[in-house]
């Protein structure tokens, strides 16, 4: 809750419905309406998958949809990107590891 | 296959107000925008426009996106968000996919307004989760009302680092500094004000050379540049912070306009590599015409002017508009056009859009 913006100068902060989505297991409230991105950045979460290769983390970046490198496990599909990916109630959300889901094939001999 | 006189790709200021003309003139009109709202990068602009009236001089981003909205209704457009355009193909036919899966439409012309993507800048670390776009920062405070970060670094001096760390400031983080490599502001100083009278320093003749930081970003060193751009030994430093912006600049987005084999040129003034075209907007591909960043990149208000423009254009071009009239119209957007593309700015992009527009190497 800490980075959500209570107060604005020029911008009304509506009331949204809230209810959680789950992190890594860990439920997380979420505002209806928002990205999965927003959410997560919400809650001061800021790596969202780890790199193939070289397990580094990465996060957002563009946060428009065009960069991919804000790419999360998404209710079980990979490569999902969660800046422009709409949040629902008890959506399932988990870091990524690598390029694809948990049963593909890793390419760690590249 | 479904057919219309024209297709828009892109709902941003260029997009609409293209849309907005050709269905004034009795065009048929489809317009495509891959995100779920319209506006493109309007809608998270929340300061007061300058200019003329006709740039909505006044209003708020997000205020000229809803009222270009409106107006495309009222004049009869199509409109289908949620829709990523894949393919343009040589018998005009342009592919999409959207919520009804993906979808063949005919057009006679297509219109590209498909806008412009932030530059990116690498150093050691710049890959760190907390180092993002000064778009990404707007678009998560403005947006969403989500701060990225509580301590923040602005790289870039230009009107959308300037901007954005005034909003950033107004949704209560804290910006540390604005680094600039050139030895002078790059934005207005209008806009350069406002962020030094909130008390932030920006320093001239710096750059940011390495990021640190394990799992996200914890400090950045920033270096004192000579004047051959180069670090200064000794004069470095270390500045803690959370989150770091990158404002320095934007490159046409070109995919589309290179899938229609749009003839690319390259001017570094209007953002590099785009696609030739003439004062109508028309590209080498007698079917495709382009607005807004995607053929130069420069402010809303030219890429307003710049769709109306292509909007007419087609118009013309498909008999629904006299030649008197189109020729009426023309003159008014050029007089605007001119205007924005004056001063100090704007005349640099004038030159520079002129020598493309004289490039007749590529031209049709």
């Amino acid at each position: 809750m800490l980075f959500r913006i209570k107060e604005h100068p020029v911008l009304e902060i509506p009331e949204v419905r809230k209810f959680n989505i789950f992190y890594n297991g860990e439920p997380l409230e979420a505002y209806e309406g928002e990205t999965v991105a927003a959410t997560l950045l919400a809650h001061g979460v800021k790596a969202f998958r780890r790199t193939e290769r070289f397990h580094e983390p990465r996060g957002i970046f563009c946060g428009i949809g065009q960069c991919t490198d804000c790419i999360m496990e998404v209710d079980g599909k990979p490569n999902v990107r969660t800046c422009v990916t709409l949040v629902h109630p008890g959506m399932v959300v988990r870091t990524q590891e690598g390029c694809s889901g948990e049963n593909e094939a890793k390419h760690d001999n590249l | 296959m479904i057919t219309y006189d024209v297709v828009v790709v892109g709902a941003g200021p260029a997009g609409l107000s293209a849309s907005i003309e050709a269905a004034k003139s009795g065009c048929s009109v489809l317009l495509l925008d891959e995100n779920p709202r319209p506006g493109g990068q309007l809608y998270k602009q929340i300061h007061k426009f300058f200019g003329m009236k006709e740039h909505y001089a006044g209003s708020r981003g997000f205020e000229i996106a809803d009222l270009l909205f409106a107006r495309a209704g009222e004049a009869g457009v199509k409109v289908s968000l949620n829709t990523k355009v894949w393919g343009i193909f040589p018998d005009g036919s342009i592919t999409a996919s959207g919520p009804e899966g993906s979808i063949r439409y005919k057009a006679s012309l297509i219109i590209l307004a498909t806008g412009a993507s932030e530059n990116a800048l690498s150093f050691p670390g710049s890959t760190l989760p907390g180092i993002i776009t000064a778009g990404a920062a707007q678009t998560f405070a403005n947006v969403y009302h989500v701060l990225p970060g509580k301590e923040i670094v602005m790289v870039g001096s230009g009107n959308v680092g300037l901007i954005v760390s005034y909003q950033l400031m107004q949704a209560g983080a804290d910006v540390k500094m604005i680094v600039e490599a050139m030895p002078e502001v790059s934005g207005y100083l209008v806009h350069a004000g406002k962020v030094r009278r909130m008390g932030v320093p920006i320093l001239l003749s710096h750059t940011i050379v390495r990021a640190v930081g394990t799992d996200h970003l914890e400090a950045v060193d920033i270096a004192e540049l000579d004047e051959k751009m180069q670090p200064v030994p000794g004069k470095t430093e270390r500045v803690p912070c959370d989150t770091v912006c990158i404002s320095v600049g934007f490159s046409p987005r070109l995919d589309l306009a290179d899938v229609g084999k749009c003839r690319i040129v390259y001017e570094p003034v209007l953002g590099g590599m785009l696609p030739w075209h003439n004062e109508n907007m028309q590209t080498s591909m007698d079917r495709i015409l382009i607005a807004g960043d995607l053929s130069g990149v420069e402010e809303a208000s030219t890429a307003l002017d710049e769709g109306r423009m292509a909007g007419t254009y087609a118009a013309y071009k498909l008999g629904r508009m006299k030649k008197e009239e189109f020729e009426t119209e023309k003159a008014a957007i050029m007089k605007r056009l001119d205007i924005l593309r004056s001063g100090p700015f704007g005349s640099r992009r004038k030159e520079a859009k002129k020598s493309v527009w004289e490039d007749r190497n590529f031209g049709t």
